[in-house]
């Protein structure tokens, strides 16, 4: 190949490496007391969780989809999950995490504790969302359980409604973090 | 006699702007009858109170309401002449207990069994027996038909529901929905809630839709109330409601390429979107606009920084567009899965009377920005095709974001100055409310107390009549364009599972 054919490509691709910026978010840090918090946890459970990565199955529970919409943002390509180590899996047989959206409504709950029975241990339990949380909206409705922990031992909360992807970011790393102090005393 | 006169003949109630009229059980009767004989006139949406059920009818361009009293907790089916009365009518038996007479499906919808006494919006609700019953599903006879049972958890990262395939080989043979599954029992909770109140629910049908919804709930409250809210809030929800079908048709566009294994424009398409979601965020406070539309106006002005985030982010999307619709015409292997996959018939359209791009990628011209019509809306463009696949599902979606990025630049070059938010006089009344969201329109009913709070409610979500067509287009399609013909459709289950 010619030096000239090769420059063609290569220049153009320095300058727009060089003058525009990249479309990935840089990553947020989560606030330390949580994964203290976590990692505490995790010791009481005398769990050992291995290497740096975190296998995710998102269960909507009753969401209102608001927290679906915002998880599947936070899958796209402005933040890049999986430079954490972080993915979205299609099964819980082969989760680390269950992602819970919604305020359990009765009619999921079943299918909810079938989902957890599903995941291989050690899991963590997120719930996401206010719903997730404690019904948030919903609460008092004669069709809901009330949160997911009304349901599921839960380790993490992630308010808001929906939480932002930066929010359920700094969640997940959250857990990622405990993780390596539990490791590191092995 | 015509639908609309048996329906006139009635006593008219005092409801705005739409009118409603009680009719006598031989009345309905006859309305039956006559809907059995005639196709021009759609049935929009079906529900009840306590003791009674109302139905919405759009006919010789009007929307009109229809009531019955259901004595004995008894009242003549629509279904037997309208087929998207079916879950309707079974909606309201498991929430109110009024069985249709006649109806050609009794089997439960909502209720699966699971709540601590139903029917939860009777009167007088009885405990439930347990366990829980199986659900029934229709049979299908044939040789080597087998059964796929998905659900109710899926794969992605999507809402939950029970789909049952019976399959021949690899051709679908029928697709049965079953859902109910995020029932949130939202209808009790905004009985008894002042207006204010229960607009939080209403923006939390579906929450991709949360303006739509939200809006319609307002349009009805006010409407109820004969107040009109101040210009600059109707023109300040007509940018958020745009915003909304922007950042949802971006999505839909993208997640159908990406199920026909094309990464490409999903990943831009998601860019983009994410753009618009942190516009809205800088303009309105909340990234899905959610609470942000109340009954009487707005609650966020648009600041001029608000205004250039907005520019921002949609320049970028106008930019992309000419891109993105090349690579999504341009490449063989893509149109193949796209083209002649998940047809759905204009007949079958009309007589279900499905809104959104899933009408009018069958053909059927119905968008409520321009019948009924709304303010701000002037003359909303109606794209319309007349395939009915995949293809022309996705088509119908561009076209609309190409319109919405052009009205939200009208309506931001031409805001009305003056207050966002006016308080809602306190008094009874009774109306409706029709706004189109991405996905078709959304249909709310209310009256209000003397009080001012919420007595009887029922908003529709417009996916109510595209389910059940999603189950028809997959018919005689392989299992493996099941994904593609949902993503095209991408029906709401939260919008109609209450
Ligand atoms: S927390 Fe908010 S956005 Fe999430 S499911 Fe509940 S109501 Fe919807």
């Amino acid at each position: 190949m010619s030096g000239r054919p090769l420059q063609k490509l290569l220049w153009p691709r320095l300058a727009r490496g060089l003058f525009s910026r990249p479309l990935t978010d840089a990553a947020p840090s989560p606030p330390p007391e949580i994964a203290a918090a976590l990692a505490e946890r995790l010791e009481q459970a005398s769990q050992r969780r291995l290497g740096r990565s975190l296998a995710i199955r998102q269960v909507d529970a009753g969401s209102c989809n608001g927290c679906e919409l915002e998880i599947n943002a936070l899958n796209s390509v402005i933040y890049d999950l999986e430079r954490f180590g972080l993915r979205f899996v299609a099964s819980p047989r082969h989760a680390d995490v269950l992602l819970v959206t919604g305020p359990v409504t009765r009619n999921m709950r079943e299918a909810l504790l079938r989902t957890r029975a599903c995941t291989p241990e050690p899991c963590w339990v997120v719930a996401a969302g206010d719903c997730a949380v404690d019904g948030g909206v919903f609460k008092g409705s004669y069709a809901i359980e009330g949160g997911v922990g009304d349901a599921l031992p839960v380790d993490l909360v992630i308010p808001g409604c929906p939480p932002t992807p930066t929010q359920l970011l700094e969640g997940l790393l959250a857990l990622l973090d405990a993780q390596q102090p539990a490791r590191a005393k092995k | 006699m015509t639908p609309l006169a048996i329906i006139e003949a009635g006593a008219p109630q005092d409801c705005r702007p739409h009118p409603r009229f009680l009719l006598t059980r031989p009345a309905w009767q006859a309305l039956t009858a006559a809907l059995a004989v005639e196709e021009a006139t759609d049935l929009l949406s079906l529900w009840a109170e306590p003791g009674m059920v109302h139905a919405a009818l759009w006919t010789a361009g009007r929307l009109v309401l229809a009531s019955c009293p259901a004595a004995e907790g008894r009242y003549p089916a629509l279904s037997p002449a309208r087929p998207g009365a079916v879950r309707f009518e079974r909606m309201i038996r498991d929430l109110w207990g009024l069985t249709a007479t006649d109806g050609i499906d009794a089997r439960p919808w909502l209720d699966h069994g699971r709540w601590p006494a139903a029917p939860p919006l009777a009167a007088r609700p009885a405990p439930v027996p347990y366990p829980p019953p199986q659900p029934e599903f229709l049979a299908v006879e044939g040789e080597g038909v087998h059964q796929i049972p998905v659900g109710p958890v899926h794969a992605g990262i999507i809402e939950p529901g029970h789909f049952r395939f019976h399959v021949q080989g690899e051709t679908v043979a029928r697709l049965e929905v079953r859902l109910g599954y995020l029932h949130k029992g939202t209808l009790s909770l905004m009985l008894g809630k002042p207006a204010r109140v229960a607009a939080r629910f209403a923006g939390r049908l579906s929450g991709d839709a949360t303006v739509a919804h939200g809006w319609a709930f307002a349009m009805a409250v006010e409407a109820a109330l004969s107040f009109t809210p101040p210009p600059r809030a109707l023109a300040l929800r007509a940018v958020m409601a745009e915003l909304e079908r922007v950042h949802n048709h971006l999505n839909d566009w993208g997640f159908v390429c990406n199920d026909a294994a094309f990464a490409y424009p999903h990943a831009r398409c998601g860019v983009l979107r994410e753009g618009v979601l942190r516009a809205a965020r800088e303009a309105f406070g909340h990234r899905l606009m959610m609470d942000r539309v109340a009954p009487g106006g707005v609650t966020d002005d648009l600041t001029p920084a608000g205004i250039a985030a907005i520019g921002a982010a949609l320049g970028k999307v106008a930019e992309d567009i000419p891109a993105l619709r090349a690579i999504y015409e341009g490449h063989a292997s893509l149109q193949d899965r796209v083209v002649g996959t998940g047809i759905v018939a204009p007949s079958l359209v009309a007589r279900f009377a499905a809104g959104g791009p899933v009408g009018r990628a069958s053909g059927r011209r119905f968008d409520a920005r321009a019948t009924p019509g709304y303010a701000p809306y002037a003359a909303a463009r109606v794209p319309v095709l007349a395939a009915g696949d995949v293809d022309a599902r996705v088509r119908i979606r561009i076209a609309e974001l190409e319109e919405s990025l052009r009205l939200i630049e009208a309506l931001l070059a031409d805001l009305p100055a003056g207050e966002i938010l006016a308080p809602l006089p306190q008094r009874g009344g009774e109306g409706v409310g029709v706004t189109e969201s991405f996905r078709g329109e959304c249909l709310h009913w209310v009256a209000l107390d003397d009080g001012g709070l919420v007595r009887a409610v029922f908003p529709r979500d417009p996916s109510w009549l595209q389910w059940p067509l999603l189950e028809a287009a997959i018919e005689g399609n392989i299992v493996a364009d099941f994904p593609l013909c949902n993503k095209s459709f991408n029906c709401s289950y939260s919008g109609v599972d209450l």
